[in-house]
């Protein structure tokens, strides 16, 4: 079967110099979710961009179910729906009149259109505040709006750009269960992440993107082969202590411990197995840890793995407003780079 | 995939696109108008505000404003229509700029509708909008003295006329809305191009009073020409020539203005 989805050397440079992508390649078989995992800045939103056609590539190809996204732009319009990272929904209008808006626009029928609406409200938990306007609406009840917007001509394929960012756990999961329910019904998703857990629990197969390229790709349970199920992070008195660790523990692990001051983290296989294991070995050390935990391992972990580096948020050097690059520690970078969803990258896509 | 939502979804229905530009446009225009009476700014604007500009010169200013001929509630109806319109072209500007800001425009653009509908909704909706408040200031100005010194159709026409105006500056302002960064800059890059046209124009004060060197600007200016033609139709005066001018502006605007706002529409990526 021909992928319902293929980008193929995918490459822009946006005014000013940034070069969001750099050849981006991946095919996503139909029926199935496909995961770009990535940092604020890796581009992710751009691919989503060009695939939906809504920016032109420099270079390189964009077809959805076998259609070309230039050449056709028109005609792939009609074939899929877009839940962007920022729920783009009317506030001025209420729940109810954007799924119409949207499915006049999608050309449907004015009766068609008002059942639709009807369905997606009840569909998404959002019946009793369909005809408030969107104003009163939480983060969570706009995000389920929008998703619901994207679904009003049944697309066979849908994009979602970061779907959970910012959203609180159990909207989180119950996002979730609305997306399996999608792929049972046949709908092919390309779904943007920064969250290893996510494209883990969704994805068949996931993306790697980093400064425009995609640095690997594989299943989930390959990329999690390459570096661990688990990983163990272990605090020492001071710095030197935790060198000395890191000696004795890198047996254990897959590859090399990451040192950082008088922090380390180590990838490793079998979690509690493991954990026994570095515990005796640094007691035959003659080392006490302050810490000592097993953690699931993140996107960061993953770049680490890939990269041998933190994913840093690669937009501050590229001069958007707030985002400092900033010179803390690579822990305090990381954290920056998780939470700073609406600062960061927001500039450059909001309008 | 349910057949019967997909049966409903006519992408090869006859008419074809030509229909689809009409109907897209009509969502679009109906879209737009929600705003406009939800949004407590946008209703002032459209309504309350032509209400106190006609108090306003009616009783304070036009005192002090010297005529030659004919009264000054005659004078100042035919201008209020005109500055009226001319503001509300300003919402245009302010509404295209938060779309884009918000995101709306980017899931607009991927959507199989055609691309025409965000820009003709924004201006079909200030024309209806505007259709309103002529009516309103028909009757305002019926209220403080104003007579229609001439025929109803001379007056309609005179109205239909500066509607068309009106239609023509929404498409100026749409390239003003897709220029800025957002809707605040938006509305702060109109006024210096508002103020100038609406109040050194004949629409309060008659241009022979004021001082030379704005003389040549203020008789000239589009404003003024529409001011003088809604004039002539409506009160009677040399209307032939002012109707040709009038005309000519509001169509040589169009035809600037339509694929300036299209290509600014079309390369505005963000
Ligand atoms: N319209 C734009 N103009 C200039 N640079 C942009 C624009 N959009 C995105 N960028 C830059 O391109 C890079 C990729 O951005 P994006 O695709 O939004 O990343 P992601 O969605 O993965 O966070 C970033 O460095 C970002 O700052
Ligand atoms: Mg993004």
């Amino acid at each position: 079967m021909p992928p319902a989805i293929e980008a193929d050397e995918l490459a822009i440079t946006f005014k000013g110099g940034v070069r969001a992508l750099d050849g981006v390649s991946f095919a996503v078989e139909p029926g199935s979710v496909f995961g770009l995992l990535g940092p604020n800045g890796a581009g992710k939103t751009t691919v989503v961009r060009i695939l939906t056609t809504v920016l032109l590539p420099d270079t390189g190809r964009g077809r959805v179910l076998g259609h070309d996204v230039v050449a056709e732009a028109g005609l792939v319009r009609t074939l899929f729906g877009l839940a962007g990272q920022y729920a783009a929904v009317d506030e001025t209008l209420t729940g109810r009149e954007n799924l119409r808006m949207v499915a006049r626009l999608n050309h449907l029928r004015r009766a068609d259109a008002a059942r639709r609406a009807d369905d997606l409200l009840e569909r998404f938990g959002l019946g009793q505040a369909g005809d408030r306007t969107l104003k009163t609406y939480s983060g969570g009840m706009r995000r389920r709006l929008d998703l619901a917007a994207a679904l009003v001509a049944e697309p066979g394929v849908l994009f979602l750009d970061e779907p959970t960012t910012g959203l609180d756990p159990q909207s989180r999961i119950d996002l979730w269960g609305v997306i399996d329910e999608l792929v049972t019904e046949g709908t092919t998703v390309l779904l943007t992440t920064q969250y290893l857990e996510e494209a883990d629990r969704l994805a068949r197969k996931v993306a790697v993107v980093d400064h425009g390229r995609v640095i690997s790709q594989g299943t989930p349970t390959e990329l999690k082969a390459a570096l661990g199920a688990t990983v163990l992070e272990v605090g020492l008195a001071d710095e030197a202590a935790a060198r000395r660790a890191a000696e004795a523990l890198a047996p254990l692990g897959r590859g090399m411990p990451h040192l950082d001051g008088k922090q380390l983290e180590l990838p490793v296989d079998e979690g509690p197995r493991a954990a026994v294991a570095a515990l005796r070995a640094l007691d035959q050390a003659g080392l006490e840890p302050a810490r000592f935990a097993l953690r699931e391992p993140s996107l960061d972990d993953v770049f680490l793995a890939l990269t041998g580096r933190a994913a840093e948020d690669r937009a501050g050097a590229d001069g958007f407003p707030g985002n400092g690059t900033g010179d803390g520690t690579q822990t305090a970078r990381r954290r920056r780079g998780r939470t700073r969803d609406r600062s960061g990258d927001g500039a450059a896509v909001r309008r | 995939m349910t057949a019967g939502v997909l049966a409903g979804r006519r992408p090869g229905a006859p008419g074809g696109r030509l229909r689809w530009v009409v109907q897209d446009a009509l969502t679009m225009t109906g879209r737009n108008l929600i705003h406009y009476v939800r949004i407590p700014g946008s209703l002032f604007f459209s309504g309350i505000q032509p209400i106190m500009f006609v108090l306003l010169f009616r009783y304070v200013f036009g005192g002090a404003i010297k005529l030659h001929g004919g009264s000054y509630a005659n004078y100042l109806i035919p201008g209020i229509f005109v500055q009226t319109v001319t503001f509300g072209a300003v919402a245009t500007s302010i509404g295209l700029a938060e779309d884009l800001q918000k995101g709306l425009v980017e899931r607009f653009r991927a959507l199989p509708m055609a691309r025409s509908a965000l820009l003709a909704g924004r201006t079909l909706a200030d024309l209806v909008r505007n259709v309103f408040v002529v009516v309103l200031i028909t009757g305002v100005g019926y209220a403080v003295g104003f007579r229609v010194q001439t025929n109803a159709g001379a007056f309609i026409a005179g109205l239909l006329l500066i509607l068309l105006f009106a239609f023509a500056l929404s498409w100026g302002f749409a390239v003003i809305g897709l220029s800025a960064p957002d809707s605040e800059t938006a509305q702060v890059m109109s006024f210096p191009i508002l103020f100038p046209l609406t109040f050194a124009s004949s629409a309060f004060v008659p241009v022979q009073d004021m001082p030379g060197w704005l003389q040549g600007f203020a008789a000239h200016q589009p404003i003024s020409v529409e001011v003088g033609m809604a004039r002539s139709l409506m009160l009677g005066g040399p209307t032939a020539s002012d109707l040709w001018q009038a005309l000519a502006w509001s169509f040589g605007l169009l035809l600037v203005l339509v694929p300036l706002a299209v290509s600014r529409f079309r390369h505005r990526t963000t």
